[in-house]
């Protein structure tokens, strides 16, 4: 009974670090799937965070921290598509150049406010998302099994947890069940047949970067006022690159997507469960190894054993009509 | 000049069309109508302004001046929607399909009929069934781009056009990549199409399938529409004069070959593709020295494999390849230069350019240790581009600029420059895939000379093509493959029908 409440603790922890993945995978998907590469998913996801933890700070509000987070992310999105689909420059280049963009602005503009350090101010518990306790949840807790699971880790998360679940069956039925569904992956594939067909390459392109910027929106206010009560300094912490690495894993595709950022949010999990603790055998393994799990398993898994991961065949590549 | 091309009121009319790339003037004044319900067929050399017409119709460019009439009203094409609310509808050259679509997915893109795919569905499925009915356009609209065949793909353009309710259909040089039999289905269903009221206008540089199919043809020169004629008025001789705008000799003339010893000899060849399929299958012959000897088959039957197995770039998993009579042990590219073996590859664009060097990187390429190009690790600037230029003027490569972008040549010059790179180095031994692909008549005469020169120097040439007229005109030896094997030999003087049957597999 001991490991199965270490193992729920784990689980609830591994629920909590894979949704700013989840959202910033699912982000990724559209544009990528658009033939926009995004690397700058990571800068979207740390403006955001500064931007809802700034404006909940002020307002005390989440949901209006929560509004602040997504229209920067988006504006970050805009300013990709204009270097990348309006002046055709290098997505990868451009992607870069936001992370960058993202990294100093928050540094200087936090200190120029709140002389922290780079830090905002302490965010007041309403102006936070916190936690929710499903109804019958402390009655299920003594039910065995199932009681801990329910009131521990599908109870008492805060409402964008929710949010991100639900995102991804409606990102499936949007990309497979709609019309900018469909041209969006056909412009990912070949934006020429987009065109020939008399739809516009540029604002299809446009519309799923903006799409990125809603759901980027939401994994950086998740970090900045849902996870903690505060933007600190370079919070995001490499979590855009684990997403994307997550997304090439899932094969672009929004299911798959869910469990690979929930494995990668897992393995993140026991990363700390494992600090300090040694293996029987073993010894003491330093907690590096542990962290770096994600990024070998990808590597590793990758090299050959899901098959190749086919990305969308106009991906990166800027689209000029053709005579 | 506007001559009216049927007897039928003009679906289309193009009065006084005119445009300009800077100082390129792709279009001069081009007066065109076609009758309703006629092929029309449009043809002209590379460069000829043909593609431009074709993208002003569509709506991808503009021209500077002039007029388009559908139906005898004057419209303004501003983009392809335009084009398609017109009734114009295009199958472009290269396919505008998503390849990991199904077939459905494909000609619903952007006709979808609705925010939801599910309601608009339905509806599609029932035409395409109406349109396959109608014309004979069977396609599965289940089945995945990327698993059909070439012609079914292009039968899936045609769907998509016919399913926007296009009258007048345009298609671009359509038979490049269709095998003979296909090209031919796709014949039947023009006629169809033409039968029921459709008007097609066939853009293309062969001449023969002018002849078969069209009920009038224009051609185009350097940007101007030169000639309009019936085409059962017409001889090929006298389209081709129009088209270069001097004579040409459409059979190369040759004297009798005087084959001497053995110089490449192929014994029990077994050769797989990248899937391990077996592609070439105890494969022998011989080649000998002052004879052209031509494969024939149907593409996608062995022959690539042969040739890249003899070029030292597809390692072969059983038999021998002998040169001179010795066994050649390591089979790299490198070595079999030195043994005094060339190749000029199937596909200039993938193996035998880098379409962005400039034009004299591409004229060593695979030849730069060759201590006349520089010493070491250094190369000889002056020298390869001095060796450039005298390529450039022996073989006529045109614009004669040997730091231009190769990629800003076209495909008859881009073919010579790979010609001329092969042969000015006199190797013993010629391998040549498809050396007239995509590229204008005018350029094939002269590339077709070069091989009876090679020939007639003595030289083993061994040519693979899939145009049988190109394999009988030039070849001594003729052998055909089908599925792998070598199933027979043939003279020169075989008829076309014989060997369009072995071709097949019919017949030996």
């Amino acid at each position: 009974m001991e490991y199965f409440d270490t193992f729920v603790s784990i689980l609830g922890s591994a629920i909590r670090l894979s949704i700013p993945l989840l959202f910033t995978a699912l982000a990724g998907l559209f544009s990528e799937r658009a033939g926009i590469f995004d690397i700058g998913l990571e800068g979207k996801m740390l403006a955001s965070a500064f931007a809802a933890a700034c404006v909940a700070y002020w307002t005390g509000n989440a949901w209006a921290g929560l509004g602040a987070g997504i229209m920067v992310s988006i504006i970050f999105s805009l300013l990709h598509g204009f270097a990348s689909i309006t002046n055709r420059g290098n997505q990868i280049v451009s992607g870069v150049a936001l992370n960058f963009i993202a990294a100093g602005l928050t540094i200087v503009l936090g200190t120029a406010w709140f002389n922290q350090g780079g830090r905002t101010g302490q965010v007041p518990a309403e102006g936070r998302f916190s936690g929710i306790i499903l109804p019958g949840a402390d009655m299920m807790r003594d039910v065995p099994i199932i009681g801990p699971l329910y009131a521990n880790v599908i109870s008492g998360n805060n409402i964008l947890t929710y949010i991100a679940f639900l995102m991804v069956p409606i990102s499936w039925w949007v990309l497979y069940r709609t019309r900018f569904g469909l041209r969006l992956r056909a412009v990912g594939e070949n934006p020429g047949a987009v065109d020939t067909a008399g739809v516009s390459v540029v604002w299809l392109r446009y519309r799923a970067l903006i799409v990125t910027g809603f759901l980027a929106g939401f994994a950086g206010t998740y970090l900045s006022i849902a996870q903690s009560a505060a933007f600190i300094n370079n919070m995001s912490a490499g979590k855009g690159y684990i997403a994307l690495a997550a997304l090439i894993f899932a094969k672009w595709k929004p299911v798959p997507v869910m469990f690979a950022c929930l494995l990668f949010g897992f393995l993140d999990a026991f990363a700390n469960f494992m600090q300090g603790k040694s293996l029987p055998m073993i010894g003491e393994v330093p907690v590096q190894i542990f962290q770096a799990l994600p990024y070998i398993l990808t590597c590793v898994l990758l090299a050959g054993f899901i098959g190749v991961a086919r990305p969308p065949k106009a991906g990166g590549v800027a689209y000029t009509k053709e005579r | 000049m506007s001559l009216q091309s049927s007897a039928n009121e003009p679906a289309i009319e193009l009065v006084g069309i005119d445009k300009k790339f800077g100082a390129v003037h792709a279009n001069k004044n081009i007066n065109l109508s076609v009758g309703k319900g006629s092929i029309h067929g449009i043809i002209g050399e590379n460069g000829a302004g043909k593609s431009t017409l074709m993208s002003i119709l569509y709506g991808f460019y503009h021209a500077d001046e002039g007029e388009i009439r559908i139906q005898g009203k004057p419209v303004t094409i501003r983009d392809s929607q335009a084009a398609i609310a017109a009734g114009i509808g295009m199958v472009h050259q290269h396919f505008m399909l998503v390849e990991n679509f199904t077939v459905l997915e494909n000609v619903m893109l952007g006709a979808e009929g609705g925010q939801l795919l599910a309601k608009g569905v339905a509806g599609a499925r029932k035409e395409l069934k109406r349109l396959e009915k109608d014309y004979g356009l069977e396609v599965d609209p289940d089945a995945m781009i990327e698993e059909l065949p070439v012609g079914s793909q292009q039968r899936v353009e045609i769907l998509k056009a016919l399913y926007r309710g296009a009258e007048i259909l345009i298609l671009d040089e359509p038979t490049g990549v269709l095998t003979p039999a296909e090209a031919d289905h796709l014949f039947r269903i023009l006629e169809v199409l033409r039968d029921q009221g459709k008007t097609i206008i066939l853009i293309t540089h062969k001449l023969r399938e002018i002849m078969a199919i069209t009920d009038t043809v224009s051609v185009m020169r350097r940007g101007e529409m030169v000639a309009t004629r019936k085409t059962a008025e017409t001889t090929v001789a006298e389209l081709a004069e129009l088209m270069v705008g001097r004579r040409v000799l459409l059979r190369v003339e040759k004297g009798d070959a005087n084959p001497g010893p053995v110089l490449l000899s192929v014994k029990n060849l077994t050769v797989k593709d990248g899937r391990g399929v077996t592609m070439v299958d105890d494969v022998s012959f011989d080649v000998r020295a002052g004879e052209i000897v031509g494969i024939a088959g149907v593409a996608g039957n062995g022959q690539s494999e042969l040739l890249e197995a003899l070029a030292g770039i597809r390692k072969p998993v059983s038999g021998e390849i002998l040169i001179d009579g010795k066994p050649v042990e390591s089979a790299d590219p490198a070595v079999l230069r030195q043994l005094g073996l060339a190749h000029i590859p199937e596909d200039r664009h993938h193996m035998g350019l880098v379409l962005k060097f400039e034009e004299y990187e591409n004229s060593i390429l695979g030849y730069h240790h060759d201590p006349r190009y520089g010493r070491g690790a250094m190369l000889d600037l002056d020298a390869i581009r001095k060796s450039a230029e005298e390529q450039i003027e022996k073989y006529d490569i045109r614009p004669p600029n040997p730091r231009l972008k190769t990629a800003n040549f076209s495909g008859g010059n881009q073919q010579k420059i790979v010609v001329a790179r092969e042969i000015e180095r006199d190797p013993k031994m010629l391998l040549i895939g498809q050396p007239t692909r995509g590229v204008d008549i005018g350029a094939i005469e002269f590339i077709h000379r070069r091989i009876i020169e090679m020939r007639d120097a003595g030289k083993a040439v061994l040519l693979v093509s899939v145009e049988l007229d190109e394999i009988r005109s030039l070849s001594d030896r003729i052998l055909v493959m089908f599925a792998g094997k070598v199933v027979g030999e043939k003279s020169s003087d075989a008829d076309e029908q014989t060997l369009g049957l072995m071709m097949a597999g019919i017949a030996a």
